[in-house]
């Protein structure tokens, strides 16, 4: 009986797969030969694919609720977060699946071009990877234009003014980006079909094509001082010396199984804990007590623009994309051969570390919004202030009103784009700060004409009296601030 | 069934006959099929143009759309005080039906005289950030890179090139109107 079951089971085995063939097609990524010290720098690109699947997943069943209608959509982000069960999970986990392939991706990237696993024979497994880096980006920031909030309202606005500045069709692809003169009700339907269908679509056919010259070029080994790739030989040598160490797929597949399931588990609890980005503002465009900033993997070029010094914006807008994407594109075409342990690429290794920390740095810049009013300031407290009635105490109140503390620093409250002037009297005389206040500086208003007498010397004696032992007096201990007069965060 | 003698089944059939294992061919043959397999490449590019250009063309049919410019009303002028700058909403004059709430706009309305109105677009001449109307200190602020404009719309600091781009405004039977723009780009 037993005999029988199992001799029918081989049977349809053998039989589907003579019919189908799919053993033949996929079994060979399972036992084709590794190099056995392709341990665990190795994980980071079975990961990436993971994550690219519990996208996939969790899109298509947030697709099952979600209504991509400029007017509705906004209400059925409401209902899944709110109402429907699991839907604050699933879109948490759509949100952290989409955070840990932006950053699976770049640690990838990464490993492979600081291992020179680019170089021949495998320079198409590296376009075609950077090509997916791109495609990962654009699936970012639609995705968050799916959090149809006036985040993503004004983000689109930003989007189209940026590609307004293209030379020529600048207008075109902006009205492209909107659909239309303005965000409406024709908006959404673009970015959604873009998010859902195009794009997911351009992954899938690069994802397939990336694992097929996985396949064809195999497994690069970890890098060797000495070992030379020289596109003659290194073929042969590379079959030569996997027939000799190499070990099948499947045997040190399970370093890249544990490390996904590690990758799914944080997902999961940092969508449980943490829980989905909030939907915050409705996506209406009359709402204007808003500030549109992008999503964290990509805040870090947000800095760049706004950092930019005004002359060159329009090149670094337009360009630095263009050269940045260019630039990793052609790595291969600069070098396909010879060394690739990074002990013998020490300009590789630099220009690694460079982009890391630029990345980094514009990332730290970016949390502190230092280029941008703060619109919500505390009030200054009773003991900057002073006795109420005398001109100290009105100088306060109107460095409050004016908007002043809206850009500087005064005793740790207020805005970080102009200069710190919690000590100002230390640094400005009485005539320099009524010049300063009347004419502005680079990043400052005039106020000539916008405070009366009384008021301007009301502020100034306020402004004078910001001197060092003031605080020493309350017992703060923060030492004085050297920039000069006038020095402005941008 | 010739042509597939020289292989075993198990290796599919992706391949066409191999003129090899047939008879041999005349020159004049080879040249008829070679024209008519670049011939198959004819129907495959009409049908590609057939299926391609209406859909590109739907997809980017909105850059053709001419601007609509409508007067719409903002409401009676007695409500604006001279010297006041405030933030009014219109609706754009034919939403889609499925717009919801971004068929609504934002403009800010300055009353400078009896007659006189200056309306002011919201999006920042920098990049397009609704800019916000600091009434205390008598400026637009930007919260996107730190633009500032005076209480005209000029320019007072920061990156925006430009002052801030007006509306047409006209006043008819006691009501204030505002003549729709286009998000002003560039
Ligand atoms: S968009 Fe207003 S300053 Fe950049």
């Amino acid at each position: 009986m037993f005999e029988k079951l199992k001799n029918l089971l081989v049977r349809f085995v053998l039989w589907f797969e003579d019919r189908t063939g799919l053993w033949a097609m996929f079994g060979p990524s399972l036992t084709h030969l590794a190099p056995r010290d392709a341990k665990w720098w190795y994980v980071f690109g079975s990961a990436t694919l993971l994550c690219f699947a519990i996208q996939v997943a969790s899109g298509v069943g947030l697709a099952f609720a979600y209504i991509p209608s400029s007017g509705d959509a906004y209400q059925s982000l409401q209902y899944i977060t709110n109402v429907a069960p699991l839907g604050r999970f699933l879109r948490a986990m759509h949100y952290f699946g989409a955070s840990g392939m932006v950053l699976l991706v770049g640690i990838h990237m990464g490993q492979v071009f600081l291992h020179g696993s680019y170089k021949f024979p495998r320079e198409m497994n590296w376009f075609s990877g950077v090509a997916l880096l791109a495609l990962t980006i654009v699936m970012g920031f639609t995705g968050q234009l799916m959090r149809w909030d006036s985040n993503a309202v004004w983000s689109i606005v930003v989007a189209a003014e940026q590609a307004g500045r293209v030379p020529f069709v600048g207008k075109w692809l902006a009205h492209f980006i909107m659909a239309g003169d303005a965000v409406g009700g024709a908006t959404l339907g673009r970015f959604y079909a873009i998010h859902v269908f195009v794009v997911p679509g351009l992954l899938f056919a690069g994802i397939g094509l990336h694992l097929l010259l996985v396949m064809k070029h195999g497994i690069a080994e970890m890098p060797q001082v000495g070992q030379i790739v020289d596109p003659k030989t290194y073929r042969e040598e590379y079959h030569a010396r996997l027939e000799k160490t190499g070990i099948p797929f499947w045997e040190m597949a399970w370093r890249d199984s544990f490390f996904a399931l590690a990758t799914t588990l944080v997902i999961c609890f940092c969508a449980w804990y943490l829980g989905p980005p909030p939907v915050d503002v409705p996506p209406d465009p009359s709402i204007l007590d808003t500030a549109p900033a992008p999503d964290w993997y990509l805040l870090w070029y947000f800095a760049v623009l706004s950092l930019a010094n005004t002359a060159l914006e329009d090149y670094i807008i337009l360009g630095a994309p263009l050269v940045i994407g260019l630039l990793l594109f052609c790595i291969p075409i600069l070098s396909n051969s010879g060394e690739r342990h990074p002990a013998r690429r020490p300009l590789s290794v630099i220009a690694l570390v460079t982009a890391v920390l630029f990345v980094f740095g514009f990332w730290i810049s970016a949390m502190h919004m230092s280029w941008t009013p703060n619109f919500h300031p505390k009030p200054l407290s009773a003991e900057v202030l002073g006795t109420p009635g005398t001109a100290h105490y009105r100088g306060g109140e109107i460095f409050q009103s004016k908007s002043c503390i809206n850009c500087h620093l005064m005793a740790g409250e207020g805005g970080r784009k102009g200069p710190d002037l919690t000590y100002i009297g230390d640094r400005a005389t009485r005539d320099q700060l009524v010049i300063r206040i009347n004419n502005g500086g680079i990043g400052m208003p005039g106020f000539a004409g916008n405070l009366t007498p009384q008021e301007l010397n009301d502020l100034v004696v306020f402004l004078e009296s910001r001197k060092h032992r003031f605080d020493e007096a309350a017992g703060e201990g923060a030492k004085p601030e050297s920039l000069p007069l006038g020095t402005s965060a941008r | 069934m010739s042509c597939c003698s020289d292989h075993g089944h198990g290796e599919g059939h992706g391949h066409g006959c191999s003129p090899q294992s047939g008879e041999p061919i005349s020159v004049q043959e080879m040249n008829r099929r070679k024209f008519l397999a670049l011939l198959s490449i004819v129907p495959g590019a009409i049908a590609t143009a057939a299926i391609g250009v209406p859909v590109a063309g739907f997809v980017v049919a909105p850059i053709f759309a001419p601007e609509k410019r409508e007067w719409v009303s903002l409401g009676a002028v007695s409500q604006f005080k001279i010297g006041d700058t405030i933030q009014v909403t219109y609706k754009d004059p034919s939403p889609l039906p499925w717009a919801g709430v971004t068929a609504n706009n934002g403009a800010y309305v300055r009353r400078t005289g009896e007659n006189d109105f200056i309306a002011f677009a919201v999006n920042c001449s920098h990049l397009g950030c609704p800019v916000r109307w600091i009434a205390s200190a008598n400026l637009f602020m930007c919260p996107c890179h730190g633009g500032v404009y005076y209480s005209d719309g000029s320019v007072a600091a920061g990156p925006p090139p430009r002052a801030l781009s007006r509306y047409n405004v006209r006043i008819e039977n006691g009501e204030l109107q505002l003549q729709t723009q286009e998000v002003p780009i560039g």
